[in-house]
């Protein structure tokens, strides 16, 4: 059985914006590959399951974050073997911050990340909305809705998820940078959903998960007729919705 | 204290005259829009807005909350209207400030006086701080909070603050909703001299309804996975909830029909009325308007409030049914996931029931598309959507796609897609899984802009009343 086991992170205190629709992506897209996907919601004081050969994470409230921190810092190590080891990872808002060095807080305080991402944040009273589209080496253009207060630094050498063409927006709007990239670990400002309308994004993810575990990525072994007719046709829908996005005011 | 903060200056006398011929000029040259005499009146005359506020014997009622404030105010001022009260209330839609201005100088004589007993005014979360800097309000009654529109907001909890001060500024009676953990904390915050809280609440097994936003972050993203886990599926505020005392619960929903149960009430036994409303959610807003009613009125028979009750109708795209061609066309705007859920559990289809949905991205509407993502669709599996309309329809048409809801037509314009849509079937095999067979009833699901749009075009080929957004 062609299995792949997805983990959504914390999904009842971090998960604001539609989050929950880059499971639902990655599960369909999985089954029409013809992979059977099985997701385990992860919430504060759940066993850890056996096998994760995915993990996706959202945004959350000030006060969801802090229902969620002590069991964060309990599964840090955890998490940072499993992003060493090349699990792929998304995670969104401030689960990107969370996976950052620290966040400091426009009053001065500062929260500790558990490091993944080199990068850190500092709070800011105005907040970055907006409909965004960043230009990706990887994935191409990458589009969607920005919505945070914090600014993203990121450490030298660490590889930003794509770039944007203007200021006020992005990881800190100053440097034109957005999101980050570490091992296969991806985090992003990005809303939308962001993998509905970026299926490339999505795909990575997927055919990453599928080679760690079964050595090869083959959906024409498994795949039907109908699934693959199924997949194009979202991809369609896809495109036609990246089009009218990328055109809207911010 | 009073509760004016106003300051008059010199002209002020000249505010009323000043303002209405503004408002017929705006009229005439179609300039500026409804709020237009109300920004010139705010500029001209900051303290006219408290100072005729002022003059009410009953004060002010403030309703504000993310989802049913046009639906609750609408209750509101019409029991109170039944209950012999002059009322003065904000037409629908207008809920900021500026636009209750605008009204209060369309209803104000030139001496500036204001020819009622109470006002019921529906304010914006956003708003409703502003007013309330302005004037305080006697009585408020805060619905729910809900995701809507984050982008203005940031979030749901800065919405809840907002709702916070209206709740500190309140000189009487704050009438919260037991049921949202948010709204029914801001007890605490309730501190004015004299001032009280009740609550509205639902009987433990319509709860599973009405799940909070919490709950609602839950359910969505564990659907893929529901076997996985089972806990959480009970609403958080259920345990919480069970000690406040509520002052109106609905405990049944019926085919046009409810039962509340008033606390105090000698019988003790819930009473039933017939409604007009449609939908589970605008009954628990009934609820709502009759816990305020009550605490105004207090003396008022019950059996007179529920008369108020069951001649109220649905406000503009509150399950508002329109005839196209002997057919009943429900209009239903969803502007959060909580209403489009909400929505899509109150109005099921029927085999024979062809539905549309219409999403537009307009500021009014919401830029961010994200909160359709937080809208479980699976319900309209079997009879599929027909047409997909609106700026952001292909978001829409994908995101149906991946909740496997089968989908007939896409077309980002509102007036072609509108006229495919009513245009009587041939007979000819529709798209797979859309009804081929005449409707027996339509749906259209629209955001706010959207909604205009559609309105306006179903005016042309059909009899569309004036449902309070006109004015």
């Amino acid at each position: 059985m062609t299995t792949i086991d997805i983990m959504s992170l914390y999904p009842k205190d971090m998960n604001i914006y539609g989050d929950s629709g880059n499971v639902l992506t990655v599960t369909r897209r999985l089954a029409l590959y013809g992979y059977e996907p099985r997701v385990t919601a992860y919430n504060q004081g759940d066993d850890w399951p056996d096998h994760v050969d995915m993990i996706l994470g959202g945004g959350g409230q000030d006060t969801g974050q802090k229902k969620i921190i002590d069991d964060f810092f309990r599964r840090a190590d955890l998490l940072r073997t499993l992003a060493a080891d090349g699990v792929p990872m998304l995670m969104i808002c401030g689960l990107y911050q969370l996976f950052g060095e620290y966040f400091e807080t426009v009053d001065g305080t500062r929260l500790d990340g558990i490091g993944v991402i080199g990068a850190y944040t500092v709070g800011q009273d105005v907040r970055m909305i907006g409909n965004l589209v960043e230009h990706s080496d990887d994935f191409g253009d990458v589009i969607g809705y920005e919505n945070h207060s914090g600014q993203t630094f990121l450490r030298d050498g660490v590889r930003p998820l794509g770039h944007v063409d203007a200021d006020g927006r992005g990881n800190n709007g100053e440097d034109h940078t957005e999101g980050a990239r570490v091992h296969n670990v991806i985090g992003t400002y990005m809303h939308g959903s962001l993998l509905p309308k970026n299926p490339a994004i999505a795909d990575f993810l997927i055919r990453t998960a599928v080679e760690r575990r079964y050595g090869a990525f083959e959906p024409e072994r498994y795949q039907s007729d109908d699934q693959r007719a199924a997949l194009a046709a979202l991809d369609r829908a896809a495109d036609e919705a990246r089009r009218v996005a990328a055109e809207r005011p911010r | 204290m009073t509760e004016t903060t106003g300051k008059r200056p010199w002209n002020a006398f000249a505010t009323p005259a000043i303002g209405k011929l503004v408002r017929a000029a705006a009229r005439v040259t179609k300039h500026g829009g409804s709020a237009f005499p109300g920004r010139i009146a705010e500029r001209i005359d900051p303290g006219f807005l408290a100072r005729t506020l002022a003059q009410l014997p009953l004060g002010v009622v403030l309703v504000s909350g993310t989802n049913g404030k046009t639906t609750t105010t609408r209750m509101v001022a019409s029991m109170l209207s039944d209950l012999g009260l002059r009322v003065f209330t904000n037409p629908t839609g207008s809920n900021f400030t500026r636009g209750v201005v605008s009204a209060l100088l369309e209803r104000v004589s030139l001496g500036g006086r204001l020819d009622a007993d109470i006002a019921v005014l529906e304010l914006d979360e956003a708003y409703a701080v502003h007013f309330v800097r302005q004037v305080r309000p006697r009585y408020a009654l805060l619905l729910n909070v809900m995701r809507d529109q984050l982008d203005r907001f940031g979030e749901i909890d800065n919405t809840a603050r907002l709702l916070g001060h209206v709740a500190e500024a309140t000189t009487g009676t704050v009438v919260l909703n037991r049921e949202d953990p948010r709204i029914a904390r801001l007890a605490e915050l309730v501190r004015q001299p004299g001032a009280n809280v009740r609550y509205f609440g639902l009987s433990d097994d319509l709860r599973s309804f009405f799940p909070s936003d919490d709950d609602m972050a839950t359910t969505v993203a564990v659907e893929g996975a529901a076997s996985a886990t089972s806990k959480d599926t009970a609403p958080a505020s259920s345990s919480a909830a069970q000690q406040l005392p509520a002052d109106v619960t609905l405990t049944r929903v019926g085919d046009h029909e409810a039962d509340f149960l008033f606390a105090g009430d000698q019988s003790s036994r819930p009473h039933t009325t017939t409604v007009k409303l449609e939908g589970v959610y605008n009954l628990y807003n009934a609820a709502a308007a009759l816990a305020v009613v009550h605490a105004i009125k207090p003396d008022a028979p019950i059996d007179t409030l529920l008369a108020a009750v069951a001649r109220v109708t649905p406000a503009f795209g509150r399950g508002e049914v329109i005839d196209v061609n002997g057919c009943p066309t429900e209009l239903l705007l969803v502007k959060n996931p909580m209403g489009f859920r909400l929505s899509l559990a109150s109005f099921p289809p029927s085999d024979t029931t062809d539905t549309m949905i219409v999403i537009n991205d307009e500021y009014a509407d919401g830029r961010d598309m994200s909160w359709l993502w937080d809208v479980d669709f699976t319900s309209l599996r079997g009879t599929g959507v027909r047409q997909v309309s609106g700026v952001r329809a292909w978001d829409m048409a994908l995101r149906l796609g991946y909740d496997q809801v089968p989908v007939g037509a896409v077309d980002t314009d509102i007036d072609a897609a509108l006229a495919a849509f009513l245009k009587p079937t041939s007979g000819a095999s529709g798209t797979s899984g859309t009804s081929a067979a005449a409707p027996t009833s339509r749906h259209i699901y629209c955001t706010y802009t959207a909604m205009l749009k559609v309105r306006a075009a179903l005016a042309r080929i059909a009899d569309v009343s004036d449902a309070g957004v006109g004015k």
